[in-house]
């Protein structure tokens, strides 16, 4: 099982896990069949990972693992036993939030924020593949995470500003000051 | 060519981003409380079913679970409450038959979730299937019945012309008839279904509840738009006052309507809390939600109009079918309602409306975003399309012709009989064509089609009503009272100045994600010019507010926005007097800014906010016969609901060798009266589009035959996802209302409103010169594929 699924060993409570999360080793005993999710938010305590499909389409539950974006609904928390997670608790350093983050708060890129976490996550992951993405590159690249409350033009408003200030560029000007039209 | 009036607060950050960026929100299936059980639900496989006995000893005996409860357990509690009591009300678990797939039959209560799924699954409920009837028109036809004990499935029939008046629906249908009779008219007639939609927020629902004995309180936390409404059910369920429950919506992860239910979990929950003495939790799986949480629209119409030749309508026809599924809750039998209220649209013309509410054996329907406006505009702004299209006017001009003048307004009455407060139609049909181009997009559109591409250009007008609303609605049979609210639709608020300086709002309301916080700090610093960051927004907790309906209905700043302000302007006029004591002037010399108050001419005689609060709270240190403390509690009822409207454009392209639509450009020009924050005014246009996108290109709920929903989940039930939908392109007229002291309208659902009618038209217009006059949604290619394939009896497009 250890060569399959990383670092777990069979205790007579479960099965042994140990990760990374935030910078933080830490380890436990779980169920065979506990998600990854669930490890998260019941066993960790980190509940800024939400679950909104169970099924991996809604994207609520992204987590960085080793660097990749991976949908913690649908993975048991004995495979990533021996890695490397980032949740959106592990995002901002320390005071100052992450680019991203600072992209949504300064684009309205949320409204109810329960997607927000997971698309946070998706974006992290983009940015650090690529700086300077085309708006179809963001669109494409959160294509697997759902928001029902924004329509998406925000959050890709937010992630070019994000995208702007990790390439040390001053962002575009938000579009929400449309003044009174009249005929 | 632009002016700025209208905007009340400014495009600020919100209050409440820090928390959830950073993923320190709370929502309900983040609490976590000491010794807190878990339930799971063993649902029905069949529609129609008798259940003839269940079998829980084996789930009974398993590990960690602690109980399991049927409807012998919990049938004295009664069913669930509904505004609109006719029909079946839903009991708590099935009773003797099942009437929809996925109906609670079993409840499991268990120390872990994964046990209580585990023990559901061993449940043994033996079922006696009985006849189905899913389909609209065979349900209305009662030859099987869906409730053995109701007369029949047609539940309710709304009429309008003049809703409720017999005699003005008599006279419009004679209008309507004789119009038909003129041999200079056209009639344009079209069958349309506006399917059923799953709302689907991404947060599922949950609930917490927890019952101190020693306390002798309740206290709840549930994922729902109408914390107070829900204190009330429970209050009234258990037989215990309503300050013996505390209601806490914290954050909710999108609402959309379905969250304007109290739903069997939400007292199933408190009563096994109680049994128990364990605080309990549920939270809806996504596969179960879609039949746990209501659905919404549902309807299947003809709609007609008769016109002139040149563009003047002589009368507009609307009979449909409205699917309310097996069991009335809430709002149910309401929605339909709403749609006869703005069925109208902007327009004079006489009307009449016929919309027979008819249960089937499915899932509840209720209030889905827009709820029963968004239907009834589709087939009003659909058909106006094909009349112009009939006799060949421009889609703008057919429109045009025939508005409600603007000089009718304040109060013109529209033709369904209801005062509508303000309106200029014209000009923001003037304002749409001249800033978004019309004449050019319909050029482009020319050019395409000589290209030999299919681009179709769509647009439509809208009104909503909505703000609601009036104490006087109780009038017409809609009230809370049910649930312990005796105030109907009224709004609450209650600004109060700490003794510090600092401000706490408590509002009635809870968002769900419309920004409540920050723009309520707005309305208060405004007034009192203390900054929005030493405001705190408080809200969703009935332990702390004194009442509120709730946030829906595009009625939270309209309403209790309104009583906020009220609140914050009763609270300056007291502060005044403390600082005109203070500083020794005339208190109507006194003026406001940033840093507190001084007298006008000279602003170093001032007082700051942190001493007018050190003083409000020192009664002795007060002018004689001013009582202590700084705070004041608004109760704002307006006299009607507000009606927002708008114009909307869409610019289509169809591949019509695969039937594949992308919807290249959105463009709105709404007006919601005044706005307080330009940004989350923005964001709730945007979502509400990307839901009337949902609803005309992608969203299905789909039951077979026997009643089984088909696509119920998200795999099969496909939202707009950022690759299906453009950057949308916004722009805004300014018509206040007069009847809040806001001038604020409403804008949660004017996005919905607007715009499934406004794709189809689009569609529709690309394909008019291959003969199409009408898709159904949603849009699939299939469907539009199949239609040019109907339309050109399979010849070469």
């Amino acid at each position: 099982m250890a060569d399959r699924f990383g670092k777990v060993s069979d205790e007579e409570d479960g099965l042994k896990v140990s990760m990374t999360i935030n910078g933080r080793e830490v380890s436990d005993d779980v169920e065979p069949r506990t998600l990854l999710v669930h490890f998260l938010r019941e066993n960790q305590g980190l509940t800024g990972t939400h679950v909104g499909c169970e099924t991996s389409y809604c994207g609520a539950c992204t987590v960085l693992m080793d660097g990749k974006t991976v949908k913690s609904c649908t993975m048991l928390a004995v495979q990533a036993s021996g890695s490397d997670l980032t949740t959106i608790e592990g995002v901002a350093d320390g005071e100052s939030l992450h680019p991203v983050q600072e992209g949504f708060w300064e684009r309205h890129g949320l409204q109810c924020g329960y997607c927000t976490p997971g698309m946070i996550m998706s974006a992290v992951g983009l940015l650090e593949e690529n700086q300077s993405p085309s708006e179809g590159e963001i669109r494409h690249a959160i294509e697997g995470n759902l928001c029902r409350c924004t329509g998406y033009h925000n959050i890709v408003k937010a992630i070019e500003y994000a995208a702007s200030r990790i390439r040390g560029e001053e962002p575009a000007a938000p579009d929400w000051n449309h003044e009174e039209v009249s005929a | 060519m632009t002016t700025t009036t209208s905007v009340l607060g400014g495009a600020i950050r919100r209050r409440e981003d820090p928390a959830l960026i950073q993923g320190t929100g709370r929502y309900v299936d983040d609490i976590k409380l000491n010794g807190m059980l878990h339930v799971a639900f063993v649902r029905s496989p069949y529609a129609h079913a008798r259940v003839t006995s269940i079998d829980t000893s084996e789930a009974e005996g398993m590990d960690g679970v602690h109980a399991v409860y049927t409807i012998d357990d919990v049938r004295h509690l009664g069913p669930l409450l509904a505004q609109v009591p006719v029909g079946k009300l839903r009991p708590l678990l099935a009773d003797g038959t099942v009437n929809h797939a996925g109906e609670a039959v079993a409840m499991v209560v268990a120390e872990t979730r994964y046990q209580a799924q585990d023990a559901a699954e061993t449940v043994s409920v033996d079922y006696e299937t009985l006849p189905t009837v899913i389909d609209l028109a065979e349900a209305a036809s009662d030859e099987v019945k869906v409730h053995d004990d109701l007369d029949s499935n047609v539940l309710l029939t709304w009429e309008g012309g003049p809703w409720g008046n017999e005699e003005g629906i008599a006279e419009a249908k004679q209008t309507i008839a004789a119009a038909k009779e003129r041999d200079d008219v056209v009639v344009v007639s079209q069958e349309m279904v506006n399917q059923r939609l799953i709302p689907t927020a991404i947060e599922p629902r949950s609930v917490v509840a927890e019952w101190n004995a020693g306390y002798g309180r309740f206290e709840v936390f549930s994922s729902t738009q109408i914390p107070h409404a829900l204190a009330g059910a429970i209050a009234k369920t258990f037989g215990v006052a309503s300050n013996a429950v505390r209601v806490v919506a914290p954050e909710v992860g999108g609402g959309f309507g379905a969250k304007l239910n109290v739903y069997n979990d939400e007292i199933l929950v408190p009563f096994a809390a109680k049994q128990l003495g364990r605080p309990v939790k549920f939270t809806e799986t996504r596969r179960e939600s879609p039949n746990s949480t209501i659905q919404g629209r549902g309807w299947a119409g003809t709609a007609t109009i008769t016109g002139t030749r040149d563009g003047e309508v002589l009368g507009y026809e609307l009979h449909a079918l409205c699917d309310m599924g097996a069991y009335s809750q809430n709002f149910t039998l309401a929605i339909p309602f709403l749609g006869v209220f703005v069925g109208s649209g902007q327009y004079g013309f006489p009307i009449h409306m016929k919309l027979d509410c008819i249960t089937t054996h499915t899932m509840t329907t209720d209030a889905y975003r827009g709820a029963g406006r968004p239907e009834a505009i589709y087939y009003l702004e659909r058909i106006l399309d094909e009349y112009a299209a009939a006799i060949g006017m421009d889609p703008a001009e057919v429109r045009r012709k025939n508005y409600i003048p603007s000089d009718e307004f304040p109060a013109a009455m529209s033709p369904v009989g209801f005062a509508m407060d303000t309106g200029d139609y014209e000009r923001n049909l003037d304002a749409a064509l001249s800033h978004f181009g019309w004449d050019d997009l319909k050029a482009e559109r020319d050019k395409a089609q000589e290209e030999g591409r299919y681009l179709g250009v769509g647009l439509t007008s809208y009104v909503e009503v909505c703000g609601f609303g009036p104490s006087a609605l109780v009038d017409l049979g809609f009230s809370w009272s049910e649930y312990g609210l005796p105030s109907a639709f009224s709004g609450s608020g209650l600004v109060r100045v700490n003794p510090d300086g600092t401000v706490t709002v408590v509002i009635g309301t809870g968002p769900t994600g419309q920004g409540h916080e920050t723009t309520w700090a707005q309305l208060v610093s405004r007034q009192l010019g203390i900054p929005v960051e030493r405001i705190r927004v408080t809200h969703g907790d009935t332990a702390e507010s004194p009442m509120g309906v709730g946030t829906f209905g595009s009625r939270s700043a309209a309403v209790d926005g309104a009583a906020t302000h009220e609140a914050a302007v009763e609270v300056k006029e007291k502060a005044a007097k403390i600082a005109a004591h203070l500083l020794e002037a005339a208190e109507e010399d006194i003026r406001f800014g940033e840093d507190g108050a001084h007298v006008a001419g000279t602003p170093d005689k001032s007082v700051d906010w942190d001493e007018l609060a050190r003083v409000a709270y020192q009664p002795h240190l007060l002018p004689e016969g001013l009582a202590g403390g700084l705070e004041a509690h608004s109760i704002f009822s307006p006299a009607n609901a507000t009606w927002p409207f708008g114009t909307h454009l869409a610019v289509v392209d169809v591949d019509p060798e695969t039937g594949d639509v992308r919807l290249l450009r959105y463009l709105a020009m709404d007006d919601c009266g005044n706005v307080i924050n330009p940004m989350i005014v923005d964001g709730q246009i945007h979502g509400g589009i990307a839901q009337g996108v949902g609803q005309a290109m992608f969203e299905d709920a789909v039951y077979d035959e026997e009643g089984n929903l088909l696509t119920g989940s998200l795999v099969d039930y496909p939202l707009p996802t950022a690759t299906d939908l453009p950057m949308f392109e916004l722009a805004r007229t300014v018509t206040p209302t007069d009847i809040n002291p806001l001038g604020v309208k409403g804008i949660g659902e004017a996005g919905t409103i607007g715009s499934a009618q406004t794709i189809v038209n689009a569609v529709v217009d690309a394909l008019r010169p291959l003969g199409v006059t009408h898709i159904d949604m949603p849009l699939r290619p299939k469907r539009v594929w199949q239609a040019i394939h109907d339309a050109t009896n399979g010849r070469d497009s």
